[in-house]
């Protein structure tokens, strides 16, 4: 319908939230190790790990997409998914009825505490005012907490075996994973509702200007609280997810799965400052650490400097994003 | 000397805050598809009335009768259903979102059948509906897809002004609307208003730029120390005049009461 001038398509570069940037970051990555590594890297069983890291992430970063989407932070995420994954875990192994309905009961465990951990972040920062950033501190504290509580410190074993078999290495032609394409087909329902529904795009209208919404009669309060409750599900799901790709609760294992996620998401070209998102971008985003992560260990560097390597993405992305804003 | 019932009449409102009142038995009146300007000095009970009018923060005491019918406007929504809408100072504009969107905002069209049920938004209908809107107020805004906070100050002024008359059945409110535009928008905001008012619309103009009061207003009601001390014909009033009732340096004359 509208021919695209240079103009439009620089406007749309610079402010929409184009995932350009993110793009140009994994082609560079693939290119550098595909030299690197040659026939190693690109072999199909690397090919399907990197899918396979990436679902969980690839959930967890859209659900820290939608908590962008208001403008917010949530640190919560990784104890949110292990806490979450707990209780599932709990559930399923104390359950001595039919393997599949307990499978099933942990899944609706995982989602329903899930959401509830993310409804309180949600009503404290919605209803009392807390900034979000202090609000998910003191919730991922408490998490983290509880679940060393219930735990004892140590991983919960016994799950049943065919979570692992039927679920989290289950895979399609050797490369895609069931878990793979779980983390799609949230991301896609996830980018569906921003774009097209009325939740969604009140979800940005508040996060651009919950003021504005507020007087035209939407319940901006309430509505925040939704979205976090719907992130937290997300990291519920996430939570499943790892049990059934880990078959044990690895409590340990999810402290830097917040820094991944909000580094995919701000890469990828969602606002740090609200109102502006992209779930394509986030999902390429999470390319990035997920590639990095692979990359070092593919070519035998010390793991740790993935962190090292993502938190200066996370900065480079900041700053751009930080840049474009003051351009405005 | 008006025989038609007015389309909105404020009797008497009064507004406390604390030891402060705001509004001591403020009376105001706005014809059907006439233009009135609020003006006062700071302090005088305007931003008060305007709050009372649109439900954000509802009268102590006193009645508001829309088309002669007492009214009770205890919230915005409640206002917004009688067909009251407001312009406010700062537009209340999402700047990320385009000029269709926010038109819409909080109140998107939906999509039909089981969509409908999901809560999709038809953005067709809705791009469709508002470049008919920006049409018929010979509004031009220049791309309907570029976020409204890459627009002009006028521009958004006149995203804001269009939402309004879409919605509004009876009145448009604008609260300051020409406060941070130049001479040239503080022009195309004055036709955008007279435009209105010919779509049917009564407008209440709440403005500090007296010059620009006398020209698009019908008529002026001045506000002072929560009373309406003054309500003349434009036509019949200079600027000077207008100060002098505003800070009360001719208080005697007030027999246009």
């Amino acid at each position: 319908m509208s021919s695209l001038s240079v103009a439009d398509l620089r406007k749309r570069i610079l402010y929409r939230g184009s995932p350009a940037l993110v793009w140009f970051t994994l082609v560079v990555l693939l290119v550098v190790f595909s030299a690197m590594a040659p026939g190693l890297f690109t072999s199909k069983v690397n090919i399907s790990n990197i899918l396979s890291d990436a679902s969980i992430l690839i959930v967890l970063a859209v659900a820290a997409t939608l908590i962008l989407a208001v403008g917010d932070f949530d640190l919560s995420i990784g104890a949110v998914l292990v806490f979450s994954g707990i209780l599932g875990a709990k559930v399923m192994i104390a359950w001595d009825g039919g393997v599949g309905t307990g499978i099933a009961l942990g899944l609706v465990v995982c989602l329903v505490s899930g959401a509830a951990c993310g409804a309180l972040s949600g009503a404290l920062v919605a209803y009392a005012r807390i900034p979000s950033i202090i609000t998910t501190l003191g919730v991922m504290g408490l998490l983290t907490g509880a679940s060393n509580l219930i735990t004892g410190g140590v991983d919960l074993r016994g799950l049943p075996p065919e979570l692992t078999r039927n679920i989290g290495n289950r895979s399609f032609g050797d490369v895609v994973s069931l878990p793979t394409i779980v983390a799609f087909v949230v991301a896609i329902i996830v980018a569906v509702i921003i774009r097209s529904t009325v939740f969604g795009r009140n979800t940005l209208a508040l996060g651009s200007n919950a003021e504005a919404l507020r007087r035209v009669g939407v319940d901006v309060r309430f509505h925040r609280m939704k979205v976090f409750a719907l992130a937290g599900m997300c990291y519920g799901l996430a939570g499943f997810l790892s049990l059934a790709k880990y078959s044990t609760t690895t409590i340990a294992g999810h402290s830097n799965d917040m820094l991944q996620a909000y580094t995919a998401a701000i890469l990828g070209g969602s606002s740090p400052f609200g109102g502006v998102v992209t779930v394509v971008g986030t999902v390429v985003g999470v390319f990035i650490p997920t590639t990095l992560q692979n990359g070092f260990v593919v070519l035998g560097i010390d793991p740790f400097w993935q962190q090292v390597a993502v938190g200066g993405v996370l900065l480079v992305a900041v700053f751009v994003q930080t840049y474009r804003k003051n351009q405005r | 000397m008006i025989l038609t019932e007015p389309l909105l009449e404020v009797r008497d409102l009064e507004v406390t805050f604390g030891h402060i009142q705001a509004l001591r038995g403020a009376s105001l009146t706005v014809g059907k598809h006439e233009i009135v300007g609020l003006v006062g000095d700071n302090g005088a009970g305007k931003s008060t009335l305007v709050k009372a009018i649109s439900g954000v923060r509802p009268a102590d005491s006193g009645q508001i009768y829309v088309e002669g019918a007492p009214a009770t406007l205890g919230s915005p929504a409640a206002s917004r259903d009688l067909g009251i809408e407001v312009v406010y100072q700062d537009l209340a504009l999402a700047s990320h979102l385009d000029s269709v969107e926010n038109l819409f905002l909080g109140r998107q069209l939906r999509r039909g059948g089981v969509l409908r049920a999901l809560g999709f938004v038809d953005r067709a209908e809705m791009r469709r509906v508002a470049t008919e809107t920006f049409v018929t107020l010979k509004m031009t805004v220049k791309d309907l897809s570029t976020p409204v906070g890459d627009l002009s100050g006028g521009q958004r002024q006149a995203v804001a002004v269009a939402r309004a008359a879409h919605w509004a059945e009876r009145l448009i409110i604008m609260d300051e609307p020409t406060a941070a535009l130049g001479p040239v928008q503080t022009e195309q905001v004055g036709k955008m208003i007279r435009r209105v008012r010919e779509h049917g619309l009564s407008v209440l103009v709440v403005s500090h730029d007296l010059p620009q009061v006398l020209d698009i207003c019908d008529r002026v009601v001045v506000f002072r120390h929560g009373l309406a001390v003054a309500s003349v014909a434009s036509g019949d009033i200079g600027v000077r005049d207008l100060v002098d009732l505003m800070s009360g340096a001719e208080a005697a004359d007030e027999e246009e009461l």
